[in-house]
């Protein structure tokens, strides 16, 4: 049997191999390309068709994440809530939101962009705005936002749940006070991975959001997130050392936010063993 | 004739050490019971026979254990020696494929291909496992769609399908309800002439109605061990005798 | 206020917030519907207009012709075939990998490459889709021939986007199998490897074929990646190294300047597409429903 476990041991190695070396290829060759045109230019406050300022951008994109996910945590987080403290299993509700939950999460953007522009650029009358934008990505990252809080809940032994309510605790108590910081790393790696998801998104906002390069004066305004931003600009071809420089920028950002989740699950399940 | 010596054994689990100094023989073809409190190291003891120790972490051995004359802590083929050794658990874990293909699976890791020959095996296993005639028409059902009692048997014929030369049991019966118990003491009997069978049970009445030998541990001492008749009849230790009586549990 | 008073904010307090968690709950199904209507409801009509099956498997795709005509299986063949391509690609490194970083990767190493995996599936497609089109593709060309811009290119790179989701799915799955299958398979004297191979992974099957069927979804819905690389020739798929356009990129080329039935014909597109998902996740469901 030896020969096969080599094999085995082998080939399941070189697998593992391919794939992080293809990611470390990706990211070393776009940072050593794009890294040298990260000018000051390119940050600059006002976009002109010259400096191609990422700034603007960078601000929309705050701002859609914000708004997305102001929307769609609180209603996320509560129906996990519901789908696991509250609704009897078998209960025919809780298989209809599971099928519908799973049916969201696998839409593909641009189907959400097209819903969003059919639905809240023109049925509401919002026009390619921020809103718009932001109410779609809230909807597509509900999914994700529920199954992560879903998970998180279920994974708190329900022997904690007994030994609040044994001592006389009501389900709200033990909910918040027991279950939910328990939860918490999975809640919150869920939010930070929808972030990412947010960061990255584009096709749902190209005809939602729109593609206008200036910071956009209020929600109803058009703007573009860095990600459309790297779109326009690798589409128009003038700009590939601009395009570079903003695929450092949006890497950055996902490194950072990944090394964010990272952290914040490493503290917070520290915390609770302590304490 | 003793198949299995155990000589000098200390077992720590990182500075805990949980057996002290073990000697002790387990006689070729018969039944040898292992009896004692909870965490008294009888299962942790039963693990060093087919060294399943090997796989807790921090686990380490000072002294021998010798199958047939030969240490099996020392430069051996960990895989060959669990083949001679057989186990089976104390929750019936059979793999989540059909019958054939549990019991097959064990042949058919070392080396065995030919589809007749591996129909003998899983048909000869499963007899003996007491449970051919229940499982002979469908031997393509998942296993897992067994009764518990019916799931341990098929994993007494997997284990038994390797042909090991000693087989032992981890408390076999106690996830069990009392007629699969039954059950499964008949099939242990019926293979002693056959097998060296060391069985660890926390159910005293089980040790007396199928083993030859019983060995009683505490602590992770060896207290007493004795022919099961007179273990429970005249036990020398005052230990043994408060742990058989039920002044401790 | 007394222990009844209490009593009484607090259960009002209870009932009130399970209402509140169950209307939020209802959200995800409100959404369905309302996404469901509006997609359908403008799609239909152009579809119907078109005429079902000139759309579906029509082969020509001109709108601006006069007369314009609206097929869309040459884009229907785009999508399969780019995503079967990911399938074979990403699909056997990403169950190794999983495998790799569930049972064989060392504790230190795995705190590095689990990471890794999430910033692989973060990593936005429009940055794949960048990568594929200024190194992919060159690439490409000088392997394979042709520009560059083809069914190949595409493959690759969506092969390269599903790994995380393959991995992390399967990986999961493979974590989630109960140590006493490996031990009882150990003891029978198989090895570790063997052991991994045979008892433990068949015992993560339903898992792994959800990460796969997950992976298709994504690889079916990319949009940016692959109109970047794919080269978007709105005709019948010509050959490997040629270009081809998928049913997302339809879309997105082509709405902003859609105009009537134009228009129609890219959301009947769009609802080609959800029916495509809502299928694929309707087999996902039967899948996991018959593994359990």
């Amino acid at each position: 049997m030896n020969w096969l476990s080599r094999l085995i041991r082998y080939v399941v190695k070189f697998s593992a191999f391919i794939t992080f070396a293809v990611l470390f290829f990706i990211i070393a060759y776009i940072l050593a390309r794009g890294i040298p045109y990260l000018k000051p230019s390119l940050f600059a406050l006002e976009y002109t068709t010259e400096n191609v300022s990422l700034l603007p951008a960078i601000i929309t994109t705050l701002i859609m994440t914000v708004l997305a996910l102001l929307i769609s945590a609180p209603i996320g987080i509560f129906t996990g809530f519901y789908l696991v403290e509250y609704a009897k299993s078998g209960n025919k509700l809780v298989e209809i939101i599971r099928i519908t939950t799973e049916t969201l999460s696998g839409i593909p953007s641009i189907v959400y962009g097209l819903f969003g522009l059919l639905f809240f650029v023109t049925t509401l009358g919002w026009g390619f705005s921020i809103i718009a934008g932001a109410f779609t990505l809230a909807i597509m990252i509900l999914p994700l936002i529920i199954r992560s809080t879903e998970e998180a809940l279920l994974a708190v032994p329900d022997l904690l749940r007994e030994a609040s309510y044994g001592l006389g605790a009501g389900k709200l108590r033990t909910i918040f006070r027991i279950v939910l910081p328990s939860a918490m790393p999975g809640i919150l790696a869920g939010i930070i991975l929808a972030i990412g998801r947010i960061v990255g998104e584009t096709a749902a906002l190209i005809y939602t959001a729109g593609t206008v390069a200036k910071i956009p004066e209020n929600f109803f305004a058009s703007g573009r997130t860095l990600a459309i931003h790297m779109y326009v600009l690798s589409s128009e071809g003038l700009y590939t050392n601009q395009a570079y420089a903003t695929a450092v920028v949006l890497l950055i950002v996902v490194i950072g936010i990944n090394a964010l989740s990272t952290t914040i699950s490493k503290k917070l399940t520290k915390g609770n063993i302590d304490g | 004739m003793d198949k299995i010596k155990i000589e000098n054994l200390n077992l720590y689990y990182n500075d805990f050490q949980a057996l002290k100094n073990i000697n002790m023989s387990i006689e070729q073809n018969k039944i040898t019971a292992f009896i004692g409190p909870s965490g008294c190291g009888k299962s942790t003891l039963l693990k060093t026979l087919n060294r399943m120790n090997d796989l807790v972490e921090g686990c380490r051995i000072t002294g021998k254990v010798l199958l047939d004359n030969q240490d099996i802590y020392g430069n051996i083929d960990v895989n060959m020696l669990r083949k001679r050794v057989g186990m089976v658990f104390q929750k019936p874990n059979p793999f989540p494929m059909s019958i054939y293909d549990n019991v097959a699976y064990g042949p058919r890791t070392h080396g065995i291909r030919s589809k007749s020959q591996l129909d003998d095996i899983v048909e000869r296993s499963l007899r003996l496992g007491a449970i051919w005639d229940e499982v002979k028409d469908n031997l393509k059902k998942n296993a897992l769609q067994l009764s518990g009692g019916q799931q341990q048997r098929i994993c007494i014929a997997r284990a038994l399908a390797v042909n090991p030369e000693v087989l032992l049991m981890d408390e076999p019966t106690s996830a069990l309800d009392p007629i699969s118990t039954l059950k499964i003491e008949e099939v242990i009997q019926t293979l002693k002439k056959d097998y060296t069978i060391v069985i660890v049970t926390h159910n005293m009445q089980q040790a007396t109605r199928v083993s030859d030998k019983t060995a009683f541990f505490l602590l992770g001492e060896l207290i007493e061990y004795e022919d099961t008749e007179i273990l429970f009849s005249t036990p020398k230790d005052k230990r043994t005798e408060d742990y058989i009586t039920g002044r401790f549990g | 206020m007394n222990k009844v008073g209490i009593n009484m904010k607090s259960k009002f307090l209870e009932k009130l917030m399970e209402v509140v968690f169950f209307i939020s709950a209802c959200a995800s199904i409100i959404s369905v519907i309302l996404i469901c209507f509006f997609i359908f409801a403008n799609g239909f009509p152009a579809i119907a207009e078109i005429g079902i099956f000139e759309f579906l498997l029509g082969r020509d795709w001109s709108p601006s012709n006069v007369p314009p005509s609206f097929g869309i299986f040459p884009m229907i063949l785009g999508s399969l075939y780019v995503t079967a391509g990911a399938i074979i690609i990403g699909v056997p490194i990403g169950v190794l990998t999983a495998i790799y970083l569930a049972k064989f990767c060392p504790k230190k190493l795995y705190s590095f490459l689990k990471p890794a995996v999430n910033l692989m599936a973060g990593i936005p497609s429009i940055v794949y889709g960048f990568f594929g089109l200024v190194v992919l593709v060159p690439l490409s060309r000088n392997i394979f021939g042709g520009n560059g811009y083809s069914i190949i290119t595409a493959s690759f790179l969506l092969g390269i986007m599903i790994l995380p989701t393959i991995i992390s799915l399967s990986e999961a799955a493979i974590r989630a199998v109960p140590r006493s299958y490996y031990e009882g398979s150990v003891a029978l004297g198989a090895t570790h490897e063997y052991s991994i191979m045979f008892a433990v992974v068949p015992a993560a099957k339903s898992g792994i074929i959800a990460s796969i069927i997950l992976g298709i979804g994504r690889a079916i819905g990319e949009t940016m990646a692959v109109v970047m690389v794919a080269g978007n020739q709105a005709r019948m798929p010509a050959g490997l190294t040629k270009g081809i356009r998928t049913l997302t990129a339809n879309i997105v080329i082509e709405m902003g300047y859609a105009a009537e039935l134009h228009r129609g014909a890219l959301i009947g597109t769009g609802v080609v597409l959800f029916v495509f998902i809502l299928l694929i996740n309707g087999i996902f469901s039967v899948i996991k429903r018959r593994m359990t």
